[in-house]
């Protein structure tokens, strides 16, 4: 075990865990955040995306060891000054873009990404943007307008004209 | 954690909190008796009141039901059923799911059954209860019950007074016969917002999209320890030896289960288990035959599978004069490929087991579990969470079974196991491959006057009942054999589901090759036989429209006589403007109807594709989805089951197919088992839904699969001028199929 100092979701933690475990399951089970969610462990599904120094990434594969003081975010965070996560989650929830859900944590994740470096995407920078992340439920179209609904919402809201 | 033993029938119900208890029974009442006649859905199997509704003294209301939440949206439209019936506010509302300590058993959820099921009691016995409140305000108001109104839980009289369902359960026995009798009409004051038929948001999704205690996989108990599977390199393999002494060492670790060719590592942390199973699996040496059929054409795999031939259709006389076509089309081995690996916690304690499990059945499990253990079903709780997305019957059940045997062999802590990828794509029960024969003869007229069908089909239910039917039992040193799977009858159907062609043909004979041992554990995926056979049948519609020189949409409508068959079929055409279709290089249309299981919902698809034979790339541009499902309780929930399975449809049909080799499955991960990314979803899908307000309900979680296959198929057909009748339609078949 090896004491680690972590930024999660603008506050310092620190866990003693082996070097090789992933952030996935530090996030979970150390810090007790559901949001980031075990889905393969070979970073082909997306499901356990967090953003890392404002990038996503996922969590399944990167070791605590290699995170560092960088800032850590999940789906419980406030969100970053641009991309308040209340601004994302309202999104989703009025395209009631979920089934079973699983993957929709780490959907918004990867959408914070976005949005938090491009300003006003268009719908096909969406799409291929959200392409890493697999949905099973078929919830695509609705993950795509929440997405844009949350773009919208952001670059309508006082405090992004200022930027 | 631990909990009355079920019998929510027979129990009385004392709830905490000080609610409670009056007598619904009035003077006079009399309560129904027995053999009055069927009541509506699951009521039939739990006819007491208060197995479904409760009402607290603190005005507040508690809903029980067997189903399970499965991402479909059944919690947030059962809620809605039962507050509509009791005009009460659904945020005073609570809903209890699937528990075998607490709810009604209604056996699986599944089949799209849900709202035929649990929607139809609940509505029942949540008009009854208010209408039993109501004559019980009656006779506390002094006043004439038609007199009184109600609105969100208080009854008043037209002068003022009033009274509340709190206090008119106040020591009062909820414990009711429900009676066939319809509740007089809602006496609703103005103005009370109607809680059915309206886009409530779903209940769920707040603690979806903020990290929310959501799933089973985020269960996190007191002193909980982690555990992982090895499992062996295939089902016919054989565990030669185990060197467990290093993987003993590993730090964390905290026991090794073996159990014939059942092994498993529990340790303090997730990740240790983790690394201790890798460990594990590399000390043990297993004998594994390279036994299956791989390589070989999938059609002549399954057709050389033992079948048991039934005849379930046989209308007419054969031999009628004509055009004759024939086809053939098949399905491969699919998975249900969750997107969140199959995950259970389970404690033994004092002789009591809990298990917390993503199950469709926690009744049925719970069966099997007692089974397994050698325990009496009382010592054994089965609680449902939400797990990812099944579509079915995946590896939840086996999961809890692992769980509940290490649980076992490691007692007083809770043991939680989440398998992993490989796991969960190599050992879930797959969707079996098909194969279907279909011939049909157009009479001079172009119309349909003879049918002959054949569809072979390994089985699709081997659900728990049985310990047989869990994996890990299988592979004890004294293993549980499975059952012998049964095919479900029509008009349900397993193999053979929607294998009766809805339209007027008047010679027609259809034949199931039931095959109960195939080459992998197979079992139920969304729309189970419905999936291939709407596909064979809507597919080989075009083709027998083409070859008489029809219109796809014109010539079904001439074989249906179903009105609200033929308004769906109208609505999905006209919605995407069939008629005026203009085409353009590389697109087609494709249009394809069905109605599930020919008894519940109707679904007519109309949509574009584009096709890029070089890279074999199939694109759906457009699709519009005309969906009639009886009364419809949340309009938005059932768009979103339609869209989704539209979806889902597409993947199945536009990429996935289980890869094996001789020794195993070769489809592990998502690189090796590929699904629908964004790229391939459409870029636009509409649902128009066909309201019917007094209609029966009609689930729609598995309308929508087999005609979305089939219209997808038909568009590329059109598209490219050839047709595809093996699924899927993915890049390499298409790449083949344009060469030659």
């Amino acid at each position: 075990m090896t004491r680690y100092q972590l930024q999660v979701n603008g506050k310092p933690h620190e866990v003693d865990v082996d070097a090789d475990t992933p952030l996935l399951y530090v996030l979970r089970n150390d810090l007790k955040l559901n949001g980031a969610k075990f889905g393969c462990g070979l970073g082909q599904c997306g499901s356990c995306t967090v953003t890392v120094d404002r990038q996503p990434v996922m969590s399944c594969l990167l070791p605590v060891s290699m995170v560092g003081g960088r800032a850590v975010r999940t789906v419980e965070s406030g969100g970053t000054r641009w991309v308040p996560g209340a601004v994302l989650r309202q999104a989703f929830t009025e395209e009631q873009a979920a089934q079973c859900g699983y993957c929709i944590a780490g959907m918004i994740m990867r959408a914070t990404a976005l949005l938090d470096h491009v300003r006003e995407p268009t719908d096909a920078q969406i799409r291929a943007w959200m392409q890493p992340n697999l949905c099973r439920c078929g919830t695509h179209m609705r993950i795509l307008r929440a997405v844009r609904r949350a773009a919208d919402a952001l670059t309508a809201a006082p405090a992004r004209k200022k930027r | 954690m631990s909990g009355m033993p079920a019998q929510p029938g027979r129990r009385r119900f004392l709830q905490s909190g000080g609610a409670l208890t009056l007598a619904f029974v009035l003077p006079g009442r009399a309560i129904a008796a027995p053999g009055e006649g069927p009541l509506p859905g699951s009521l039939n199997k739990a006819p007491w009141l208060d197995a479904w509704i409760r009402v607290g003294a603190d005005n507040r209301v508690t809903v029980y039901t067997g189903k399970a939440e499965l991402g479909q949206g059944i919690k947030t439209a059962l809620l809605q059923l039962a507050a509509h019936e009791l005009r009460l506010d659904p945020g005073r509302m609570m809903l209890v799911t699937a528990d075998t300590r607490q709810t009604p058993d209604e056996g699986y959820t599944a089949g799209s059954n849900s709202m035929q099921d649990s929607g139809a009691a609940l509505r029942h016995a949540a008009a009854q209860v208010r209408g039993l409140l109501q004559e019980r305000a009656a006779v506390h108001l002094k006043a004439p019950a038609a007199s009184l109104l109600l609105s969100n839980g208080v009854f008043r009289t037209p002068s003022g007074q009033r009274v509340s369902f709190g206090e008119l359960v106040a020591g009062a026995d909820q414990h009711v016969r429900a009676t066939t009798a319809p509740a007089p009409p809602a006496p609703v004051a103005p103005g009370t917002p109607k809680y059915s038929g309206i886009s409530l948001p779903r209940i769920d999704i707040p603690a979806k999209v903020a990290g929310g205690l959501a799933y089973v996989q985020d269960l996190r108990l007191p002193a909980m320890v982690h555990a992982r599977v090895v499992r062996p390199p295939s089902q016919a393999a054989r565990l030669l030896g185990v060197d467990t002494a290093q993987v003993l060492r590993m730090p964390g670790v905290l026991e090794i289960v073996r159990d014939g060719r059942f092994l498993a590592v529990i340790a303090d942390e997730e990740w240790r288990a983790v690394k201790a199973a890798t460990a594990l699996a590399r000390a043990t040496r297993w004998e594994a035959p390279a036994t299956l059929p791989a390589g070989r054409d999938l059609a002549s795999v399954v057709r050389a599978i033992p079948a048991e031939p039934e005849t379930v259709l046989a209308r007419g006389a054969p031999g009628a004069s004509g055009t004759t076509l024939r086809a053939s089309y098949t399905r491969p081995f699919q998975l249900h490929a969750s997107i969140g690996p199959s995950c259970a916690v389970a404690l033994l304690e004092e002789g009591r087991y809990t298990v917390w499990t993503h199950s469709q059945g926690v009744f049925p499990l719970r069966s099997a579990l007692a089974e397994l253990l050698g325990a009496p079903e009382q010592a054994i709780d089965c609680i449902h969470m939400e797990g990812a997305g099944c579509y079915g019957h995946n590896g939840a059940d086996d999961a809890a079974a692992d769980a509940a045997l290490l649980a076992r062999a490691f007692p007083g802590v809770p043991v939680r196991v989440q398998w992993m990828r490989e796991e969960e794509n190599c050992w879930e029960p797959f969707g079996p491959a098909m194969v279907v024969d279909v011939q049909a003869t157009l009479g001079a007229n172009g119309a349909i006057v003879d049918w002959r069908y054949e569809v072979w089909s390994q089985p699709h239910n081997t659900r728990p009942g049985k310990a047989g039917n869990l994996l890990a039992a299988t592979h004890l040193a004294r293993p549980f054999a499975p059952p012998r799977p049964k095919p479900s009858p029509q008009p349900q159907g397993s193999g053979d589901r929607n294998a009766l062609p809805y339209y007027l043909i008047p010679n027609a004979r259809v034949v199931h090759r039931f095959q109960p041992q195939g080459v992998f554990r197979t079992s139920a995926v969304r729309s189970l036989g419905a999936y291939c056979n709407v596909f064979a049948i809507e597919s080989f519609m075009d083709e027998l429209a083409r070859a008489a020189k029809m219109d796809p949409v014109a010539f079904r409508l001439r074989h249906l006589s179903d009105p609200r068959a033929i308004e769906t079929v109208r609505t999905a055409a006209a919605k995407f403007g069939w008629d005026a279709y203009k085409r353009t290089p590389r697109r087609g249309r494709g249009f394809a109807f069905a109605r599930y299981k020919n008894l519940a919902a109707y679904c007519a698809l109309a949509l574009e594709v584009e096709v890029a034979l070089d890279t074999g790339f199939v694109r759906i541009i457009r699709a519009d989805a005309a969906v009639d499902c009886g009364e419809v309780v949340n309009p938005d929930g059932v768009r979103n089951q339609i869209e989704g399975g539209i979806i889902q449809s597409a993947s199945w049909t536009l990429l996935e197919k289980l890869r094996f080799d001789a020794s195993g499955v070769t489809s592990q991960d998502w690189a090796g088992y590929p699904i629908l990314r964004f790229n391939q979803a459409p870029e636009a899908l509409a649902v128009h839904l066909l309201d019917r307000p007094g209609q029966p309900f009609l689930g729609t979680g598995e309308a929508a699969q087999g005609p979305a296959a089939a219209a997808i198929a038909n568009a590329v057909a059109d598209a490219c001028g050839f047709r595809v009748r093996d699924l899927p339609l993915d890049r390499a078949r298409m790449r083949t199929y344009a060469v030659s």
